[in-house]
């Protein structure tokens, strides 16, 4: 486990990071510091710029503008030494299919310098750490789209980086392997890896990260840990009711009073409240029957929906 | 495992260490990976290796020579058909393998199973990427040359000394042919037939037109340029220089040289370039 004095030991700082195409701003001003071991996310919409960000961080997209300091590299610069400190899961899965699963984790391997004698050492380690001993020798082809999720991220750790970028890293996946997937990373969390991750599952954040960014529009919107921006710009809890689409909006203004806060969507009518049963008691005894209704702990997508106004998956 | 070497694992492990080791051997590093991957398809290279010349040789030795030597007007270059045909089907095979693999594995690449991008994020940079292709092809070309030329050795159609320089020659042309169209590949976004169109209307052309079956000058004057800016008639004549002693004054020797190896060095730099402008690094 990494001492206290290297826990704090900023290895990602980001001031005023854009990235413009064309007339487009990507990624519009966003400054970021993130120490050792800590788990940081990035939550945002689809084109929020979470990407562009990870790829300046790798040093394979260049900047428009700002610092960026990685490790005490500048990545745009030195973007090989940079990348040798990382271990990078992409969005996109791009194992090789004409090789056996064993052999993508040593020929990426070699592209850090890797010798072989440690490399076959090293793919077996991890195969374990991916509980896919028994497929060292099947053809990536055959493996599930969780297998090759977690061939992945073995392969990202080849190099046994101190910082494991990850872009979407569960997007596409089933429940199950989705857990399988978070239970890998929290190890490697308690190894002292930091990890940078982009999602846009609210539960994966507060699953995953210490502290995150909510990015919309190439900006920052808010940034702390995930129980202080529940805390923050949401309530305890949301009551969720449902009186049918084309009556949600007539309804909504005889909630007032029944929570802090109504936000009314197309399909349902968010109460915010601290209590809410009792929230639902007093739409009750109002006289108003919901076709359905849920009482839920507020989450992340509450928190961007009170920045945002939008919902994050759309 | 002793001491020494734990620690010299551990050294060879250190970020600053990959690095360096990526920026010096980085290229040979995706080469090595290419070959790995050439090896799920072996058996198709072992039998376009072998099959290939065999085919050719047998209905040209077997088959057009023993009509075309019966003709004593016919003129190639003082030999047997078959030994002045070989040298350029030698070449024109490397031409054509090399062809196809700087085109769909290029786009494989980088869009359809996106393989470039794995290396990408490592401390490899894209115009390694793009000279570990080369030489990963450059490896099968010497391994089918020297297969064809050993085959060709079979069938007596080489006479000169120095014909082993066939190999070199038809990898060169290859690569003179290869690299501008890896380039090319690199360029596109959608593969909408164009590989197709270039096999049918560049590359099938150049085989018919650059001399490999008859002397260039047999051809109407006003078709011969085809040939002259043909990588593969230049190709063709540099093989039968070296394989059957075909006479030719040195300065075209050194032009047949010097126009596929600059051919060479303009698709490598071109696709360095392309490659590091698609990549974004």
């Amino acid at each position: 486990m990494a001492g206290d004095a290297e826990l704090r030991r900023t290895v990602i700082s980001a001031r005023d990071l854009v990235k413009t195409y064309g007339d487009f701003n990507a990624v519009d001003g966003i400054s970021f510091d993130v120490p050792a071991g800590e788990s940081f996310g990035l939550l945002g919409p689809n084109g929020a710029g979470k990407s562009t960000t990870m790829r300046m961080i790798g040093g394979v997209t260049q900047r428009t503008s700002g610092r960026l300091d990685i490790m005490g590299l500048d990545p745009e610069s030195q973007g090989p030494e940079v990348r040798a400190h990382l271990g990078v899961v992409p969005q996109q899965d791009n194992l090789d299919e004409e090789l056996r699963v064993r052999d993508n984790l040593i020929v990426y391997g070699r592209y850090f310098g890797l010798p072989r004698a440690y490399l076959m050492r090293r793919a077996d380690e991890l195969l374990a750490f991916a509980q896919l001993e028994d497929k060292a020798k099947a053809r990536v082809d055959s493996l599930s789209g969780g297998m090759k999720r977690r061939l992945t991220i073995a392969r990202s750790l080849i190099n046994d980086p101190k910082i494991l970028l990850l872009d979407e890293p569960t997007t596409g996946l089933d429940p199950q392997a989705r857990h399988v997937l978070w239970d890998r990373l929290f190890r490697l969390k308690e190894q002292g890896v930091t990890l940078v991750l982009t999602t846009h599952y609210m539960d994966e954040a507060e699953q995953l990260c210490d502290r995150l960014i909510v990015v919309d529009k190439g900006k920052i919107m808010a940034e702390g840990s995930p129980a202080a921006l529940i805390r923050e710009h949401s309530s305890r809890e949301v009551l969720e009711v449902r009186f049918g689409t084309d009556r949600n909006a007539a309804v909504a203004p005889r909630l007032d009073g029944a929570g802090d806060r109504i936000e009314v969507l197309p399909d349902r009518v968010l109460v915010y409240t601290e209590d809410g049963e009792g929230s639902l008691e007093q739409i009750r005894a109002r006289g108003l029957h919901p076709i359905t209704s849920l009482v839920r702990r507020a989450s992340l997508e509450d928190v961007f929906l009170r920045l945002t106004g939008r919902s994050l998956v759309e | 495992m002793s001491e020494d070497r734990h620690t010299e694992l551990l050294v060879a492990h250190a970020p600053e260490v990959s690095a360096a080791k990526a920026r010096r051997w980085g290229a040979f590093y995706f080469t090595e990976h290419m070959l790995r991957g050439m090896r799920a398809y072996l058996v198709t290279i072992v039998v376009t290796s072998v099959g290939n010349p065999l085919l050719y040789l047998f209905s040209m030795g077997v088959g057009l020579a023993s009509i075309v030597d019966r003709n004593p007007s016919a003129h190639f270059g003082g030999v047997g058909y078959l030994a002045y045909a070989a040298p350029a089907l030698l070449v024109s095979s490397a031409v054509m393998t090399c062809a196809n693999e700087m085109m769909f594995p290029v786009m494989d690449g980088f869009k359809w199973r996106r393989i470039y991008y794995g290396p990408h994020v490592t401390p490899l940079v894209p115009g390694q990427l793009a000279a570990g292709h080369v030489m990963a092809v450059g490896v099968r070309l010497v391994v089918q040359c020297t297969v064809f030329f050993l085959i060709v050795l079979a069938f007596g159609a080489a006479m000169s000394p120095a014909a082993w320089l066939l190999i070199p020659a038809g990898v060169l042309s290859g690569l003179a042919v290869g690299t501008p169209l890896m380039a090319y590949a690199a360029s596109i976004q959608k593969e909408n037939f164009q590989f197709s169109m270039i096999q049918r209307f560049i590359i099938m052309p150049l085989f018919l037109f650059s001399g490999t079956f008859y002397p260039l000058e047999t051809m109407p004057s006003a078709m011969q340029w085809i040939g002259w800016i043909s990588p593969l008639w230049h190709g063709n004549e540099l093989g039968r220089f070296v394989a059957i002693g075909l006479t030719e004054p040195a300065w075209l020797v050194a032009v047949h040289v010097l126009y596929l190896a600059a051919l060479c060095v303009f698709g490598i730099l071109w696709a360095r370039r392309n490659y590091t402008k698609r990549m974004g690094a």
